[in-house]
């Protein structure tokens, strides 16, 4: 057998096989030897060994990053330190698909040993997953599919990208598939500049495909609304991803990527209840927001808020989607019919909660 | 979302647990909250103080929403403590 590579493997406590959402709170915990998916990829690449899988809460890592991250590192030192046959040769996270808090830690964990070790480290997840604006410059991101279907290839890029990483091969994103860390590198061709963009411009005369030799960033930020002017008579609307609807669900807003948003009315409604409405998110421990829907959308409180004259008046209506794996194109969509809807019942200001 | 509703010209106020995500995709006002299953809620404390902590979390979040911004930020305890530092 040829040289092994000794990999440690991080999972969210999902994939780690410790449960689900009743586990998300799960601190990190050290295991000796391959789990779930670490078990594909010894049988896809047999150079890879995995010494041992950390498994950690989605929620723990998410909400308390830092100090997460400091217990990892203390866990993990004593793995680094092994010399000889012991050595560690490589951390490998994920893949985490479209799923935004194990993105997060995946992506904060590569970081942080890469740093802390001097090892390399390589994630996987979905283009569109909230986590890889955060880290695609420090960390490689291998391109990922947008849910576990797309576990083996995710695997298969995971690897071999780390593999040619360990190796000192050069990387490049398109080849290679990984996401780009927007770095520039000079080469020398044989067509100069001008040749190359009158070849770009009549492909593009023609109908054909052409390709840029620079894709300009898109930076999409929004300049801050003005405050509102008179808070004491603005009219609030609530907006909510945490998928508060009436029980029952009755537009049947999915449980994850949702296809829409529901419009639900609050007049006479002092507070959620339990009777009255649930969340209908995926994703999450679902329990917190069905005892108590006020708990993600918190209606009783802005309603005492009202009649005690902290603001003008509650706009009737409320709007919810869930926020569970929902494309960024979609959300943008319901933005801009929730603003309109807005817009046209004079409301001031907007508290959107999210889970 | 919130992007859009505030590119209405809407101020909006992105009561949230997990701020990294919030701040990368660009929401402007940032409430940090309490948990990413119960953001306004606190099940471990009893009732009243549970709605309590909740009723203060939305005061600040109306408070945010009349608060003048020029870029991003996010209204935690600490921000607060640092724009006092700056006074």
């Amino acid at each position: 057998m040829a040289h092994k590579y000794r990999v440690l493997y991080c999972l969210n406590q999902f994939f780690g096989g410790l449960g689900g959402e009743d586990k998300a709170y799960q601190p990190p915990q050290l295991h000796n030897g391959a789990r779930g998916p670490g078990m594909l990829l010894e049988k896809l690449f047999p150079e890879i060994e995995i010494a041992a899988t950390l498994v950690v809460g989605d929620n723990y890592l998410s909400e308390k990053t830092e100090e997460a991250l400091r217990e990892i590192l203390a866990l993990l030192t004593p793995c680094f330190a092994a010399a000889g046959e012991e050595k560690i040769h490589l951390l490998l996270a994920g893949p985490a698909f479209n799923a935004g808090r194990y993105g997060l830690a995946c992506g904060a964990i590569c970081q942080a040993v890469q740093e802390g070790f001097a090892i390399p480290a390589v994630t996987a997840m979905y283009p569109q997953n909230p986590a890889v604006a955060e880290y695609r410059k420090a960390v490689l991101i291998a391109k990922a599919g947008k849910d576990v279907m797309g576990m083996e290839e995710a695997l298969r890029t995971m690897a071999a990208l780390a593999l040619k990483q360990l190796n000192g091969e050069e990387l490049l994103p398109d080849q290679d598939n990984y996401i780009s860390h927007g770095q520039r590198k000079n080469y020398f061709t044989k067509k100069p500049g001008a040749h190359r963009a009158l070849d770009m411009l009549l492909q593009k005369l023609a109908g054909k495909e052409f390709h840029t030799e620079y894709i300009m960033p898109v930076f999409d930020r929004v300049q801050p609304a003005p405050p509102v002017r008179d808070i004491a008579s603005a009219r609030l609307a609530l907006v909510t991803s945490g998928g508060i609807v009436p029980r029952g669900n009755p537009d049947r807003i999915e449980a994850a990527s949702a296809s829409r948003f529901g419009i639900y009315p609050l007049k006479g409604l002092s507070a959620f209840s339990s009777a009255t409405h649930q969340t209908a998110h995926g994703g999450y421990d679902p329990t917190f927001a069905n005892d108590d829907p006020n708990r993600v959308l918190p209606l009783d409180a802005v309603r005492e808020l009202e009649s005690e004259g902290a603001f003008g008046s509650l706009h009737e209506f409320y709007y919810a989607t869930v926020g569970n794996g929902t494309s960024v194109a979609n959300a943008k969509k319901y933005g801009d019919e929730i603003a309109k809807l807005l817009l046209a019942d004079g409301v001031q200001a907007v508290i959107l909660t999210s889970t | 979302m919130s992007k859009q509703i505030e590119r209405a010209g809407i101020p909006v106020v992105h009561a949230c647990s997990i701020v990294p995500i919030s701040k990368t995709v660009g929401a402007n006002r940032i409430l940090p909250t309490i948990a990413i299953p119960h953001p306004f809620g606190a099940p471990n404390k009893s009732p009243e103080e549970e709605k309590k902590m909740r009723k203060e979390l939305v005061k600040k979040a109306l408070k945010a929403l009349a608060t003048p911004i020029d870029e991003q930020r996010v209204f935690s305890s600490e921000q607060k403590k640092r724009n006092l530092d700056c006074l």
